[in-house]
């Protein structure tokens, strides 16, 4: 089966189902899949989990999914800059469960390595840790986190090939690697499609094993959430 | 006179050493980088994956793949690197960063912190602050030291907890506090603030070593 598609409503036939939980790349609106997130908007499906740092803008990323009412429940750890969200949230109808940042990481990077959980320091003694094993090693506290597997990655690259082999560009990288390790389907979109052999085989930061489609995205809007500058 | 929010970073600023590896939280912590002397060579760490964070760019340099955790515009200086979230989150709980500045809502005087949540009011959620507290080698704490009159220096927090036992110390627009192994101690002095003021506006107990 050839990875390569010719655009996200292709490389997403067949893998969209509703109720399905799917994670996505990106930090706040920097490196996120916005192409697939787009034709997952078109296709209509609905009753999604999320599995993503961030909860995108109102009108823009994963706020898109949530004009449409297509998004039950986000499992994020930050979503402060999305007003829809918060009257979503505050009328029932949307579930949020917050992970602290470093444990959403971890639980995607394990879950895509088959560890079924780890320990960690991270939210001990707060309400992250109710209801969840806290066990001693070497005199300290750690709490059990679980790692995820989402039915559906999507993530964004700055150059892929054929192979599904991915190279992201400066901080644009984030989540996408650990989203891509952790969906049973990843669908990669990239901003160059580099001809197989062009990529240094040293500087993969995604190997294609963890991708099973990728396209190449017509055109990139890439929004700036704070754009700050010094004067020249 | 109290410190100013820039004598504060200033003041958290000659907490840094050669070579240390630091994480600044959003608010009065960013300021920190303004007071970093010269001479000292420390490196930035900014959670959403990047080590080496350089100043803002110039109009024709902004690059919308280039941003710190507060999602603001940066730039790259010659030794930076760049990593995934789960990498970024090794540094950080791995014990790998000398020192976390960060900004609170309350401080107990058992080293509690409370920075992420106000019941009743939009959860935005707690980002990377509870791996923060719980992660690195040293946390400082740049806070008003009253807020409409209400002490944040409290016994016990009453704001759901971003970690118990983290902080270190605590700087505030009237003084610095350590916790040292026989408690919390007021070790510093605002110019022209008085014991007296401090301890009328502060409910934990501490003890007084200035310095």
């Amino acid at each position: 089966m050839p990875k390569l598609h010719k655009n996200a409503t292709e490389a997403l036939a067949g893998l969209l189902k509703d109720n399905m939980t799917i994670a996505a790349g990106g930090f706040g609106l920097c490196g996120i899949p916005e192409h697939c997130i787009e034709a997952i908007k078109q296709s209509g499906v609905k009753g999604l989990t999320i599995v993503s740092n961030n909860a995108g803008v109102d009108g823009f990323g994963l706020g898109k999914l949530m004009e449409k009412g297509q998004i039950r429940k986000m499992i994020s750890s930050y979503v402060g800059e999305n007003k829809l969200f918060a009257e979503l949230f505050l009328a029932g109808k949307l579930e949020v469960e917050f992970n602290p940042q470093g444990t959403l990481a971890e639980r995607m990077r394990a879950g895509g390595a088959g560890i079924a959980g780890f320990y960690t320091r991270t939210g001990v003694g707060t309400v992250v840790a109710e209801g969840k094993e806290v066990r001693e090693f070497d005199g300290n506290k750690y709490v059990l986190e679980r790692g995820i597997v989402a039915d559906l990655a999507i993530v964004k690259a700055w150059k892929g090939d054929e192979e599904g082999n991915l190279v992201y560009r400066r901080t644009a990288r984030n989540f996408n690697p650990l989203a891509a390790m952790c969906g049973r389907a990843t669908v990669a979109e990239v901003e160059e499609l580099a001809p197989i052999g062009t990529l240094d085989h040293d500087l993969i930061h995604t190997q294609g094993i963890f991708v099973q489609r990728l396209f190449k995205g017509e055109k990139f809007e890439k929004r700036i959430e704070q754009r700050t500058t010094r004067a020249a | 006179m109290p410190w100013t929010r820039e004598q504060m970073a200033e003041r958290a600023a000659g907490e840094l050493q050669e070579g240390f590896y630091i994480n600044l939280g959003i608010g009065i912590p960013t300021l920190v980088a303004n007071y970093i002397p010269k001479t000292l060579r420390v490196v930035l760490q900014s959670e959403n994956g990047m080590l080496g964070i350089g100043p803002f760019p110039r109009e024709n340099e902004v690059d919308p793949d280039l941003i710190n955790a507060g999602k603001q515009t940066v730039t790259e200086l010659p030794y930076t690197s760049y990593f995934d979230s789960a990498t970024s989150f090794a540094m950080i709980r791995g014990g790998h960063i000398d020192l976390a500045i960060l900004g609170a809502m309350q401080v107990s005087e058992q080293g509690d912190i409370a920075n992420w949540m106000v019941p009743g009011k939009m959860v935005k959620g707690m980002g990377g602050a509870m791996d923060l507290v719980a992660g690195v080698k040293r946390v400082i704490v740049l806070m008003e030291h009253n807020v409409k009159n209400e002490a944040k220096l409290v016994k016990k927090c009453s704001l759901p907890l971003t970690g118990s036992k983290v902080v270190n110390k605590i700087i505030t627009d009237l003084g610095e506090f350590e916790f040292r192994p026989d408690g919390l101690t007021l070790t510093a002095l605002a110019p022209g603030v008085t014991a007296d003021e401090v301890k009328a506006k502060t409910e934990a107990s501490y003890k007084i070593a200035l310095q």
